[in-house]
């Protein structure tokens, strides 16, 4: 199905499933252990062997030697692969760095060997005995210094009007300079593979969000064909964009395989995932604004500096500093620095998360210079086109509605513009907001449906559910589109051999997977209307039967034995550049932050959501919920701290790498605002599970700063950044 | 982990005689830090004597009015004592202040002395660690150190001693009671427990070979205002950036001890003396003689707000 202009009436408005708040369908195998992970597949191969990883110890160089003596002697050890064993091997088309390391280490942590053994603790005990010796090669580690010694753009500046000039000759301007820093996803799975082979066949079951990516760039890595390979990942236990690629689980698990001549299981260890995998790249950002007296931007000016390996990308930080607030004179770009630290790659929101952080601490510092309140600033500067492009409006922009809502909602008139003037006990409390803002992207999106004798309806597609709710809404899709209950409809998903959907990933799964749904049900139902002899145009279903004119029938008797199929895919046309889709937030945060201690703590959040349709409260909040949790990381603790000396990310695991604990995490309120958006798929929906994110860390730290009249722009906010400037202590 | 042997021990004294007789021996009681050690190969004891069944799970009462507590009461009993949460109610607050509710189940009295440092290039084996192994270096001084010790470090080794408890105890002036090899026991003082890392950070406690902690004994209540404040980057569930415990008495005097800045629960009794005068000459001589790095300087200030802090609330 080609979709190139709005979506008209369609039987989804009816909202009869979709829209509901519908239980997830595959909760209560998630919580009664019966969905297995990758890694408790344990009975879909028999005589699994298990791996375990060795991880390079020196950031860049190159291994000298390897003793793997004492380690092949260990007892259940069965084989040990490293880049001597390991057979040709080309890259990925989305991998940086090689994925087995060796005789040349990347970065840290690099893998450089698997050990296969009979028991896991087998395995471990004897990679534990591997001798290596390194020759250590100097690196750049250290992002600030990069940036001091000149870093050349990524690519070519935007500029729109004439930013110099509009910015110098501006009545009020602001020039700082922000920093995020090096975030790991610390989903809660590690990366997790069983593989196995058949003659020349492969068959994989792992935790990934991109299933047809992730089997392209393995059957290339393999240099066998992508038809060879089967990937399987029903149940995954969060990505967050960890789990977008191939990693080194699933290589090392498919080659120790190889080696082994058995299927092997290998789990990513935790010390070595912030290293071993990719990471949010840090940022450094300037940021410039000009405004007129009466608080109108003319000049917005947005650099980013990030490093990354050879071949990497910038952490694009200014992508939304293009579209979200009207000016006439603009400039954004990206600068990118050469490092040998480990990979940076897409974390939830790559770009706005980083680069809202910045932009909207911005925005708040200016509304103070300007004497407005940052709700009021912000609804003055708001924009219903492309300011880039006059003539390009935005498909839906209630921006002004979520800033609006929130403001009463949250009681915001409460707020004391003046910071650090309000109390409770030992608590200093403050009140921050920010905008949320993150595009709508569409992606070509496939999928089968069946019906079958008995009715049923059952949904196939490789699309994932990382724990965002896909099953639930693609079957709340099919039983509105073919008028049977959430009962009849079951749903195969994370399968390679199904068809291709849009996968996971940059909040795009949700209404690119479910408008596949859509497609391939249009063509079940013109299967069903025609073996009925109706006239699909006119055909309604509803009540587990199709209904035309007097005539009405039951699907299950029409499927027969032999059952019905529709397949087809979403695919679209230039629609997304005629006009700009994107989701909106108003983020609401109150923080205390203690007197004495500096510890700031939330009291309570807000978001308000413009995101198009949504598809299913329950799971559209669980998660938004889940993005502002992650945002009070990002804001308050969230940090891979670099050792610029060894070039290595030192906390890296769960004790040293914090995130927040339900302690934090008092009280979260959503709403979404009534939105469709006939522009963005026969759904009419868009994506939220990125936008709850955006901006979060931003509100965050305007309320510290509301709390305490101290302004830090280096993220993590953590106590020893306020302590300075706080008030004595009586 | 490398692979070992395991035995119960039959009493107290035939385990330590166990360990006496093997040196690469290790006590095992609920194993939350030994364990996630040895999978990292960071121990690699090749023998564990468990010492789960031996008896010293009971809290009881000294003749001398205080409480004997066995080492192997778990976490959570211990802070749900009802006479240490009358009587010594800066324990109670430590204890729950650390770990999780799981970690306390299992975590018992001696095993919580006995944690090792959470630096984390002791926890990077590809790292150097004078702690690991003794004369290799140290790699976190000049690296990210901003959990660190600020007091008593040395150019060997700049870790500190995770514990809350431990911190709670040296301001209770609680006693270590043990049982060595030969059967003799003693009793060495929560002052002198742990030591201070020198040139030998590898030895962390006044131990020797074998010696197993049977009970730490807490002298009578000292009554006053029991508080324990620990300072962290997340709510619940983190490493103490500092950590304060005080005992306030009505007449301004008390105790105060510091947790997270140094190998050692940090307690002066000089700096004790000048809590009459006020909370900041007493922090100063308490932080006297500090060693801060670029990154955990603010551990300074930090600790003069927190101790000003819990004084004032002890003091209401």
């Amino acid at each position: 199905m080609r979709f190139d202009s709005p979506a008209g009436q369609n039987p989804i408005d009816q909202m009869k499933v979709v829209g509901r708040p519908h239980d997830r369908i595959d909760g209560p195998g998630k919580t009664t252990g019966t969905a297995p992970y990758a890694y408790e597949r344990h009975d879909v191969v028999a005589n699994q062997a298990y791996g375990h990883i060795l991880g390079a110890g020196i950031a860049k160089g190159r291994i000298r030697s390897m003793d793997l003596r004492a380690a092949r002697a260990a007892s259940g050890v069965i084989a040990i692969l490293t880049h001597e064993n390991a057979g040709r091997l080309d890259k990925g088309r989305m991998n940086v760095a090689r994925l087995l390391g060796g005789p040349e280490v990347e970065h840290y942590h690099q893998a450089i060997a698997l050990v296969v053994a009979e028991s896991f603790e087998q395995a471990r005990a004897a990679s534990q005995l591997i001798r290596v010796e390194y020759d250590r090669a100097a690196g750049q580690f250290d992002l600030h210094a990069a940036r001091r010694a000149g870093v050349p753009p990524a690519q070519e500046d935007k500029r729109v009007g004439d930013f110099d000039r509009g910015f110098a000759e501006a009545a009020v301007r602001l020039d700082e300079t922000y920093a995020t820093p090096d975030e790991s996803h610390a989903m809660m799975e590690p990366h997790a593979t069983i593989a196995a082979w058949q003659g020349d066949r492969l068959t994989v079951w792992l935790s990934n969000q991109m299933i047809a990516w992730t089997a392209g760039d393995l059957a290339k890595t393999l240099r066998i064909p992508k038809e060879n390979v089967r990937l399987i990942s029903p149940f995954i236990g969060g990505g967050f964009g960890a789990k977008l690629f191939l990693r080194a689980d699933t290589l090392l698990a498919v080659l120790g395989a190889r080696l082994a001549g058995r299927p092997v299981k290998v789990a990513l260890q935790r010390p070595l995932i912030a290293n071993n995998t990719t990471h949010r790249a840090a940022t450094i950002q300037r940021i410039r604004l000009g405004a007129t007296r009466d608080g109108r931007l003319t000049a917005i000016g947005h650099e980013s500096w990030s490093g990354n390996l050879e071949g990497g990308d910038p952490e694009d930080a200014v992508q939304q500093t293009t579209l979200l607030y009207a000016a006439a004179h603009r400039l954004t770009g990206t600068r990118l620095a050469r490092l040998d630290l480990p990979e940076g790659n897409a974390m939830r929101a790559p770009g706005e998360t980083p680069g809202l952080m910045a932009l909207e601490i911005a925005m708040d510092e200016m509304a103070e210079k300007l004497g407005l309140d940052p709700v009021q600033f912000r609804i003055l500067n708001d924009t219903q086109t492309d300011p880039g492009n006059a003539q390009r409006r935005f498909s839906q922009r209630q921006l002004v509605e979520c800033l609006r809502v929130g403001a009463e909602r949250f009681g915001w008139n409460r707020r004391q513009a003046r910071p650090g003037q309000q109390r409770d006990g030992r608590w200093m409390v403050g009140m921050g907001m920010s905008v949320g803002f993150r595009n709508n992207l569409l992606m070509k999106s496939a999928a089968r449906v069946r019906l079958d004798g008995r009715g049923v309806v059952t949904i196939e597609s490789d699309m994932t559910d990382i724990g965002t709710g896909s099953y639930t809404i693609m079957a709340q899709t099919a039983a509105e589109m073919m008028g049977v209950g959430m009962d009849r409809v079951t749903v195969r998903l994370g399968d390679s051999s199904l068809p291709v959907s849009a996968g996971s990933g940059g909040q795009w799964g949700a209404n690119n997977a479910t408008a596949g749904v859509y497609a391939a049900c249009v063509k079940l139902r013109e299967a069903v209307a025609r073996r009925a002899g109706l006239d699909p145009a006119e055909a309604v279903f509803a009540d587990g039967m199709v209904r035309a004119g007097n005539t009405s029938r039951p699907l299950a008797e029409l499927a027969g034995a032999e059952g019905l199929v529709g397949e087809d895919a979403i695919e679209y046309g230039d629609i997304a550049e005629r006009v700009q889709q994107s989701t909106f937030a108003g983020h609401f945060v109150e923080v205390g932050v203690d007197m004495a201690t500096a510890e700031t703590r939330v009291r309570r959040m807000l978001a308000v959501c413009a995101a198009g349709r949504i598809l299913n409260p329950k799971s559209a909040r669980s998660q938004v919920i889940g993005a502002m949790t992650m945002g009070v990381g990002g804001a308050l603790m969230e940090e891979l701290a670099v050792d610029t000396r060894h070039g290595f990310f030192v906390n890296h695991d769960l004790a040293g790498y914090e995130v927040p604990v339900h302690a934090d995490i008092p009280h979260q309120d959503v709403v979404f605002l009534d939105e469709v958006d006939p522009t963005s798929s026969p759904m009419k929906a868009k994506g939220v599970g990125e936008l709850g994110l955006c901006g979060v860390g931003a509100a965050v730290a305007n309320a510290i700063y509301n709390a305490t009249g101290v302004r830090v722009r280096d993220y993590p906010i953590t106590l020893d950044k306020l302590l300075a400037r706080m008030p004595e202590v009586a | 982990m490398r692979p070992f042997t395991y035995e119960r021990a039959a009493s107290p004294a035939e385990a330590a005689a166990a360990a006496a007789r093997n040196p690469e021996a290790r006590f095992i009681a609920g194993g939350t830090n030994l364990l996630d050690l040895m999978k990292l190969r960071i121990e690699a004891p090749a023998h564990l004597i468990d010492v789960n069944h031996l008896g010293l799970d009971r809290i009881e009462e000294t003749p001398e009015g205080g409480l004997r507590i066995g080492a192997m009461v778990r976490n959570t009993d211990l802070a749900a004592h009802a006479k240490v949460r009358r009587d010594y109610a800066v324990l109670t607050r430590a204890l729950v202040a650390g770990a999780s509710g799981q970690l306390r189940n299992k975590a018992t009295t001696a095993g919580n002395l006995l944690q090792r440092t959470r630096c984390p290039y002791f926890y990077d084996t590809d790292m150097a660690c004078n702690k690991r192994s003794p004369g290799a270096g140290c790699a976190a001084i000049g690296g990210f150190t901003r959990h660190h010790a600020v007091l008593g470090t040395s150019d060997a080794c700049i870790a500190t001693h995770p514990s809350d408890m431990a911190v709670a105890l040296r301001v209770l002036d609680a006693s270590v009671e043990t049982v060595k090899a030969d059967g003799t026991t003693r009793s060495i003082p929560m002052a002198d427990f742990h030591r201070l890392p020198g040139d030998t950070p590898h030895v962390e406690t006044a131990l020797e070979q074998g010696e197993l902690i049977t009970a730490v004994t807490l002298p009578p209540p000292a009554g006053g205002v029991q508080l324990y404040r620990k300072v962290r980057d997340r709510a619940s569930y983190a490493f103490a950036l500092v950590s304060v415990a005080a005992i306030v008495q009505r007449d301004g005097s008390g105790r105060v001890a510091l947790g997270g800045v140094a190998h050692k629960p940090w307690r002066l009794e000089a700096a004790e003396a000048e809590l009459k005068r006020g909370a900041k000459p007493a922090s100063d001589s308490l932080l006297a003689g500090a060693r801060p790095t670029p990154h955990n300087e603010f551990k300074l200030r930090l600790a003069e707000r927190a101790i000003a802090s819990v004084l004032a609330e002890g003091r209401n």
